[in-house]
């Protein structure tokens, strides 16, 4: 599978010859678990483990919840309320699926900011960034839905807020939004649709997984040098890389071990930190809440969508442009949903041939400045839409998108990068010292 | 020997695009109904309309009602209101369609336009944000009438409403639409 010599599996017994002229399924796995992997990756090449266990830890707590969960308008409420009063370890594992959701995401935007700062969507590994972009927008699907199923107030004006984004859509924007609810307003028909497809999208997910990680395993792992491994030899490709089992799987394992230690002090003493209240009160379609907020981690993206309303001057230069067809409402869906597209388009995007920010002086600043500037967006929108928070809005979504369609593709051209190592066994050295040449590259099967 | 050297149709570049053809259109027919299953149910269709009893609300009060889902306001105002209401030119509205389904479609947003009777005493609309359908809270936002009653504010993404229920400030693109509504005696509204 993978561009970088390495050894292959032989099978040896007869049972294992057997089977492996009928179908290779051990051959796979063992070259999937020894992947050749760059020996210099650091703590931020741990999300992906730590996202693996997160899709298992939903489906798993999710399928066992599905037992006691009636998905009906008169009974969704009361069936939640089942499980955390009366069903056998009902609250733990109904919170241990909420804080997954939560855990999820911390994990997801920790992978993403990584591949952004050390370049890992740059060619050739465009796909695994596509593919990585659609798993994170069928997640924020995904937990949209899952958060309506309990029907509490929340559930229910979150989803009229989010389907009315469908309906700003110029001329079939009702339609489709009437389609999506099943109804004029959001009811039995939309909690049970939501149902289905919140069961149905984590597997679709773990179709994509595999084709994430099919498309990394093809190209190689970026590394913090960015720098490719050397593929002249396998003797050299060796003093590049580890082979991923033993000597990454126990690191990430280790790593998911303390993370696990935070999210299950959250889960079991703060299980309702990062909820909200109102979602404890039935759903009444009469009353909205006082304050609608989503989820944290859809923050950053609810501010974008609220920062463009009619006063802004591109809100007006393009509802003038298009004849009123593009509203402030519609205005306001596009940027969110362009705040994504922009970050999937990244690898054409950044200019840059260097790959890794670590030798990017420049792009260093500029990238910080997007994380930071992602906290805001996800602070301000928290808070009520007046006051100063949407002219805050509006500088960090206007950031958002010059960091993406004005500051990458000119600091590929104005920036002096810095020098790069020449390998990536360079680069491990003169970090983890000089003991590492003589070892080399240990067997490739160290486990026997 | 290939076909790809034959410029003029074959029988059997016929029965390619024939297959094709009747393939695609079979795919349809079976996609189709697995779309149109998602559209409102006829239970769900079957359009209803409800009499409201209005004899209990007084002046200066609202009661919202459930119709098709969704809230729908019927507010008693007080003169106060209906003045605000009046007094203001609809070229410095930001919509400027009285969006009343009981006249016709071109009629200005004047609160003549929007009210369900003369007086303009009783206004009837449905209690659904136009940004995103969020239900506006009453007696709030920048168009509240001097007497501290009317006017609505959506707590969502901040839209104002005056006391006709039409937009003012804020991200909402239109006014608070009016239902079809009429008063079939004197303390009863039967909408739809």
């Amino acid at each position: 599978m993978s561009g970088i010599p390495h050894d292959h599996y032989e099978p040896s017994s007869n049972g294992e010859k057997w089977l492996h002229s009928r179908l290779p399924i051990v051959g796979l796995m063992y070259d999937t678990l020894m992947i050749p992997t760059p020996k210099n990756l650091n703590w931020m090449w741990i999300w992906g483990i730590v996202l693996a266990f997160c899709l298992a830890l939903q489906i798993i707590t999710g399928i066992v919840l599905v037992m006691h969960y009636t998905p009906h308008v008169d009974l969704a409420f009361g069936s939640i309320e089942h499980i955390m009063r009366n069903v056998n370890g009902g609250a733990m594992l109904r919170y241990l699926h909420m804080n997954g959701a939560s855990l999820f995401f911390v994990a997801v935007y920790a992978h993403i900011f990584r591949g952004l700062y050390y370049g890992s969507y740059k060619a050739p590994r465009e796909i695994t960034w596509i593919i990585g972009m659609l798993i994170y927008l069928l997640m924020m699907g995904t937990a949209f839905m899952g958060y309506v199923l309990p029907w509490g107030q929340m559930s229910f004006w979150g989803a009229t807020v989010i389907t009315g984004l469908f309906g700003a859509i110029p001329f079939i924007g009702e339609s489709i939004q009437t389609w999506l609810l099943g109804g004029p307003a959001v009811d039995n028909a939309t909690l049970n649709r939501f149902f289905s497809l919140h069961y149905l999208l984590p597997f679709v997910i773990a179709g994509l997984v595999i084709v994430h990680i099919w498309a990394f395993h093809t190209t190689g792992n970026n590394n913090p040098t960015g720098v490719e491994v050397r593929r002249t030899s396998k003797a050299d490709a060796e003093k590049d890389t580890l082979p991923f089992w033993p000597y990454f799987v126990i690191k990430d394992l280790f790593a998911l071990a303390v993370i696990l230690v935070v999210f299950f002090a959250v889960v079991g003493f703060m299980p309702n930190y990062l909820g909200h209240p109102d979602n404890y009160i039935e759903a009444n379609p009469l009353v909205t809440p006082a304050h609608i907020v989503p989820e944290w981690y859809f923050l950053p993206f609810y501010a974008i969508l609220r920062a463009f309303d009619g006063d802004v001057w591109v809100v007006i230069a393009a509802s003038f442009l298009t004849g009123g067809i593009v509203d402030a409402k519609f205005f306001g869906v596009l940027a969110m949903f362009g705040a994504i597209v922009v970050m999937a388009l990244v690898p054409w995007l950044d200019t840059s041939s260097v790959r890794s920010g670590r030798y990017r002086p420049m792009f260093k600043w500029w990238f910080w400045l997007f994380v930071v500037n992602f906290f805001v967006l996800m602070w301000v929108g928290a808070m009520p839409a007046e006051g100063i928070y949407p002219y805050i809005a509006l500088i960090g979504s206007t950031y958002w998108f010059a960091y993406f369609l004005v500051i990458l593709p000119l600091l590929g051209v104005l920036e002096k990068p810095l020098p790069q190592p020449d390998t990536i066994e360079d680069d491990f050295k003169a970090n983890y010292g000089k003991s590492s040449t003589k070892e080399g590259a240990p067997a490739a099967t160290p486990a026997e | 020997m290939s076909n790809a050297e034959h410029h003029e149709g074959t029988r059997r570049d016929f029965l390619y695009y024939a297959t094709a053809g009747a393939g695609a259109v079979a795919t349809g027919a079976a996609v189709w109904p697995l779309v149109n299953q998602m559209n409102p149910s006829a239970d769900v269709l079957a359009l209803s309309s409800i009499r409201v009893d209005v004899s209990g609300v007084a002046e200066g009060s609202q009661i919202t009602v459930k119709w098709l889902g969704k809230p729908v306001f019927i507010r008693r105002r007080t003169p106060a209101e209906i003045e605000d209401a009046r007094s203001v030119d609809v070229s410095d509205l930001p919509d400027q369609v009285a969006r009343n389904a009981n006249i016709e479609e071109s009629a200005d947003a004047s609160d003549e336009n929007r009210a369900l009777d003369e007086t303009g005493e009783w206004l009837v609309q449905m209690g659904v944000c136009t940004h995103l359908g969020c239900v506006p809270l009453g007696n709030a936002g920048d168009y509240v009438a001097e007497s501290g009653v009317g006017g609505w504010f959506c707590p969502c993404h901040g839209s104002h409403y005056d006391t006709s229920g039409r937009i003012r400030k804020g991200p909402a693109p239109e006014n608070l639409p009016v239902p079809p509504a009429e008063f079939v005696d004197e303390t009863t509204i039967l909408l739809g």
